[in-house]
Parts: structure tokens; sequence; C-alpha cells
């Protein structure tokens, strides 16, 4: 009797230990549904990818836009290198460079650049060195839209801007008209969809805006969504939700949340055709991205008014933070091998199959001899 | 069914037990000492952490504040990450007070209704399974209703929202723009879809304790059922369905995750409970965090300080109804 009532407990101590678990894993919660992650058919080989002599647990945290792709590297990496574990908590790049500052992570996930008030915190941390942007995930952000009838939609950066500042509130308006004058537009309100939550999303869409049309976009840009009105929804998913679910609704969100039969705006660049979100479309515009960081750290500055035919200026850049110089000695091999892999010609490739744009050549490159300079 | 065999099984209200106050503290035995010592040092360690945690909420949202550009209370805008900061409750107090006002108007009704009958009309066989029902209701994470609410209640309340719009859209307050119902109205009803369980357990548990000789009493008198209910039942439990709709109202207050997924939160306060915007503290806390700096956090506690403030002026005006209505509610007979 006393005996049942103990296994009695211990299974119920087990179950509380699960669903507790189930509980706090659940709150990752910028996930594409994860059906593509690594969903590289091909067996990882373990000849390409140099472990050195990396070993030990790695901890990382920071930009959840590159959640995906760095699972899908970390899947390639840990089957080559055994002995290596990769820990990248999604907690948004806020979290992953706080965390990186107090030396709580070898590396972090940032959507964007290190401040100066950020290099200078980095510097307690990295004794002798400071805190340096590696570019190493591109990512398309498409306009999504959801309108009865209307199967292609070109749009420009003022219209964009004039519909999301609710200028422009109804989708048969002239102006959109006159983009699209074969489409059959309806007499429907406009229903623009941002993040409610704070994003790098919303950040490289309003730089966007503000680089191409200042005039109809009179913020400041950053995280935080700053025009009133429209409606709102939180993380990527939930916006593509939202859009798929409501007629006339319109939303940007990152290019893999645009499945289900979810259509995307083309952008009218002054190219002489619209250009579609595309991953190859996206690094044709981030290889006109001018390097800006000094020294070792490789922020980079995107050409958003490119009007190269095929580049998708809309796109968004995130960077792994690392030290240039004073990594802690026992993690040092095994970010050194990590980012040597992700920035290998094998895993870029990787990027393209989970709907994330390479970094372009040249850039990478430099990536490159700068990893191998880590110390 | 007589209503008073439903009654029988209420234990029978306990007479306090006479303590001589001399005596008590007399006693000198080392397990009163002990217990005595016990006790008192947990009512202490309550009061020392609820310190703790106050000190430490003003603390860090004092830094905050102190290098908010906008009027803290006043500010229709939250931006933690602008050069200066600018941010402000305005928006979140409007929206959490108004969400939990329509809540409240909508579940208090339905949760006395439900627990009148099952205390006094519902038969045995009937009122077993469907306390047990609303039991479960409550047992339900709010995770589950915020994604219910967004995939089910929001594309249903389309019909409703026109419904209210052609007829009482001239009121200001139902009217619609015709935007994604994701409103302040949407939130109250999943919100007193959260609430009405503990309101009606509560509820039908204060119904229950009915002295039964009042009941008699005015059966005796003629009185009709419902006139029983009205003359007995209500007044004797009113104090009880107060206190139960301060508890269902704090967990409005409170609410987080299913407002979240369910509103679309704006830094706009919408006249019209029907068009979306708005927000709430807790919605805005959970939202914001992830991508917060240490800066953006301080502000999203200065934040939740005020929501305690509420909170606790709630419960201090509860308090304060229930004290002044006892004499009168035949709590004491």
């Amino acid at each position: 009797m006393k005996l049942q009532r103990m296994n009695r407990r211990a299974l119920a101590l087990g179950a509380l230990a699960v669903s507790g678990a189930l509980a706090l894993t659940a709150c990752g919660s910028d996930d594409t549904g994860g059906t593509s992650g690594g969903g590289s058919a091909a067996a990882p080989k373990p000849g390409s990818i140099k472990c050195d002599d990396a070993k030990g647990q790695l901890l990382a945290d920071g930009s959840s836009a590159q959640k995906n792709a760095i699972d899908a590297w970390v899947k390639q990496f840990t089957a080559a290198c055994q002995g290596t574990q990769i820990n990248y908590k999604g907690g948004g790049s806020g979290a992953g460079i706080t965390a990186f500052t107090q030396g709580q992570v070898a590396f972090a996930g940032s959507d964007s650049a290190l401040k100066p008030d950020e290099v200078a915190a980095s510097k307690k941390v990295c004794s002798g060195g400071q805190g340096i942007d590696l570019p190493m995930v591109g990512g398309p952000i498409a306009v999504g839209f959801n309108v009865s009838g209307v199967d292609n939609l070109v749009l420009d950066a003022p219209t964009l801007a004039k519909i999301f500042n609710n200028e422009i509130k109804n989708w048969n308006d002239p102006q959109i008209k006159k983009l699209n004058p074969d489409a059959k537009l309806p007499n429907l309100k406009i229903q623009a969809f941002h993040r409610s939550d704070d994003s790098g999303t919303t950040d490289n869409f309003t730089k966007y805006l503000i680089a191409t049309a200042k005039k109809d976009w009179p913020y400041d840009g950053g995280k935080t969504w700053q025009a009133k009105g429209g409606q709102s929804a939180s993380g990527s998913s939930g916006v593509a939700q939202q859009v798929k679910q409501t007629n006339g609704a319109i939303g940007y969100f990152e290019l893999s949340y645009a499945k289900d039969g979810l259509k995307t705006v083309d952008l009218d660049t002054g190219a002489a055709q619209p250009v579609k979100a595309t991953i190859d479309n996206a690094t044709k515009a981030i290889s006109e991205a001018k390097v800006v960081g000094t020294g070792k750290d490789l922020a980079l500055e995107l050409n958003y008014g490119t009007k190269a035919e095929g580049a998708y200026p809309m796109v968004l850049v995130t960077y792994e933070i690392v030290c240039d110089k004073g990594n802690k000695a026992d993690s040092l091999p095994a970010t050194k091998a990590f980012l040597r892999y992700i920035a290998s010609e094998e895993g870029q490739k990787i990027l393209a199959e989970n709907d994330y744009a390479p970094i372009p050549d040249d850039i990478i490159s430099q990536v490159r001899t700068t990893i191998e300079g880590l110390s | 069914m007589d209503t008073s065999t439903q009654i029988t099984d209420a234990p029978p209200p306990a007479q306090p037990p006479a303590i001589d106050k001399r005596a008590a503290r007399g006693a000198t035995r080392p397990g009163d000492r002990i217990f005595l010592g016990l006790s008192r040092g947990s009512g202490i360690l309550l009061l020392v952490i609820m310190a703790a945690i106050a000190a430490f909420l003003t603390y860090r949202a004092s830094l905050a504040i102190s290098k908010d550009q906008g009027n803290f209370l006043t500010t229709f805008e939250w931006n933690t990450n602008a050069v200066p900061p600018n941010f402000g409750i305005a928006v979140l107090a409007f929206g959490t007070v108004v969400s939990s006002i329509v809540a409240m108007v909508i579940a208090v009704p339905i949760a006395v209704a439900i627990a009148l009958f099952l205390t006094h009309y519902a038969p045995r066989k009937l009122s077993g399974p469907i306390a047990y029902v609303i039991d479960l209701l409550a047992a339900v994470p709010s995770i589950v209703y915020g994604l219910w609410g967004a995939l089910v209640l929001v594309p249903h309340m389309n019909g409703l929202f026109g419904w209210l719009n052609d007829y009482l859209g001239w009121t200001g307050i139902f009217s619609w723009q015709g935007g994604a119902p994701r409103s302040m109205l949407t939130v109250g009803i999943l919100l007193a879809i959260m609430i009405l369980p503990i309101i009606t357990n509560v509820s039908r548990e204060v119904f229950r304790q009915v002295p039964q000789m009042h009941e008699e009493a005015a059966l005796a008198l003629g009185a009709t059922r419902w006139e029983v209910i009205r003359m007995a039942v209500l007044p004797f439990g009113r104090s009880g369905v107060i206190s139960a709709s301060m508890l269902g109202l704090g967990r409005a207050l409170g609410e987080t995750m299913a407002v979240a997924t369910v509103l679309s939160p704006t830094f706009l306060i919408q006249t019209s409970l029907l068009d979306p915007g708005g927000g709430t503290f807790a919605q805005n806390i959970a939202s914001k965090f992830g991508e917060a700096t240490e800066f953006g956090r301080d502000a999203l506690i200065a934040s939740g300080l005020v929501l305690f403030v509420i909170t606790l002026l709630v419960n201090g005006a509860a308090r304060a109804i229930i004290a002044r209505r006892k004499e009168y509610s035949g709590a004491n007979a």
C-alpha cells in the first residue's frame, strides 16, 4: 500500500517535470513550424566539417529571426563533431546582447549591429578586445497580402509607407491602381498588420521605408512600431496568421513565414521589372551592402535604394557577435569551429533550403578571414 | 423538488469556540510557544517578502521613469528604444480597466445565475455534472484560451460585431470600422469565460450556506421560489458574491497570454469597444519583454508596479464594500 502511494507520488513528480519541461520549451514563440528545420536530406559529410579540438557545451543566445538557420547548422555540426553541444536560445536580439556583455554566452545572434555603448560594455568581457559583428544570415522581409481576387500585387516604397501609416485606406485607391493597372482591386478596407512586440523585422522594414520614402514615413525607426493605428499581432508567425485569416489584410514578416498560399507583394524598386521576394533576389541586394564596421567588425550598411535588376532591397541581415580577442579559452575552439562551418560554402548553402538568404561571396570571404583571426 | 432538501448536506455553521483571552495568554506549554513563534514568523516573513518585492519594483521602476522623456502617466506610446526613451501607461491602464469591466459585466450575472440554478433549481443529477464542467473550465491554461480565442472566437465575432454596429453603432461605443474583430470587446468576452468558474464556484458555496431557516421562513410567509431567492438568498450571499467577483476581477486584470494572443495591441485609445487597438499591462509586458533591453525591462517593471497598485486599490475597495455590508447581509445570523 505504502509502496503504491510512493509510486504514485513519483509518477506525479515525473508528470510535473515533463509538463514543466513542455511548458518551458513551448515558450520559444517564433517557430515557423519547424517542418523545414534542418530539412536538407543530405547526410552530414563529416569530412568537410573541421572539428579541430572543439568539445564541450557552447552556449549562445539571441535573435529569433535566425533561430531556424542555427538549428539547421547545429544539427549538421553536432552530427559531425560528436563531442560538442551547441545550445542556441532564441531569446531575442536584446536578450542575446545582454547575455553576451555579461559573459554568459560564447556568441550572440543579433538583428542589428552592436551600438557604441554595447561595444563599450563588451570590452569588459573580451579581455584586450571587443565585440564584433559577423554577418552570417540574410533574410528577405516579405509583405504578404490577402485580397480576394488579387493574385499579383506590385507596390513601391511610398505606397507601402502610406498604407502602413493609414493614409491609403482602401484597396481601390488610385495610387495602388496606378501600380497595378491589370488587377481587379476590390472596394475593401485595408487592414495593415504590424508587429506588437519589439522586433528586428520591424526595425529593418522601417529602415527600408525611411531610406526610400522619407516623405511618407516620418518616423525615426527602431524595433518598436511607431505609426499610430493599424492592427498588430505578436511574432512573424502571428502577423502571417492574421493576414491569412483576414480579407483585406497586408503585413510584413520574414519570407519563411510566407507559405500555405500566402501571396507576397512584388516591389517596384525603380528597376525595369518589379522584384519578387525571393532568396536569390535578397542575396543580390545584400551584395550591394558596404562594410561600415571598423577594424575586424563587419557591420553592414545595406543599400535600400538600389535599383539593380532583380535586387530585393527589403532585407534583414543577422549577425553573430563574438569577441575579436579575449574569447574564453575553453569555448574558443568550439566557437571557431562552428563559425567556420556556418560561414563555409556548405554552411551557407543550407540557408537557402530554409528560406534564408546566403551572404554574398565577397562579404562572406571577409567573414571567413576574420573568424580565422579570432583569439 | 423541495429546495430545502438541497441544503441539508451543508454543515451547520460552526460555533466559534469561546476563548478566554487571559487563559490563552497565560498558557505556557512549549507547544504553544513553538506554534506561536512559527505562525508569527510566517506572518512576518510574508510582510518581508511583500516589502522586498515592492522595494525591488520601485527601485527598478525609478531607474526607468527618471529617464522617461514623456509623461509616464499620460503618454500614448511605448518606445523604450528611442533616444530619449518615450513611454507611458495611459493606454495600458485604460485597456486593462476597460477589458476587465467588460468581462465583469458579462461574467458576474451569468455566474450568479449559474450558481443559483445549481443550488436552487437544478435537479441534483444535473447540478453535479454542471459544477464539474465549470471546475474544468478553470483548469484550462490561459494560453489555450488564447489559441482558441484567436482561431475560433475571433473569426466568429464578425457576425456579432456587424449586428452591434447596425443597431448600437450610434452610441459610439459599438461602432465598427470593419477591422479584424480583435478588440477590447473580444478580449472582454474571452476574459469573462475565463473568470466564470471562480465566480460561479464561490457564489455556489455561498448560496449553499444560506441558513435553511431563512428560506423556510420566507416560504412559510407564502413567498414564491424567486421571492425566496430575492429576499433570503441574495442578501445573505451579497458579500460572498462580491468577494467572488473580486477574485475574478483579479484574474481578469492580470491575465496575460490570452489577451496577448487575441488582442491587436496598438498604442491608441479607441472610443469604440469594437475597433482593434489598446493594450493591457500584462499583455504589454509579455509582448515586449523578449526583445527588451535592460532599460526596457525596467520600464516594463514600472508598468507592472502600476498594475500592482491598481490591484491593491481594487482589493481594498472590495474589502470596504464587504465590511460596510456585513451587518445587514445576514451573515451573522
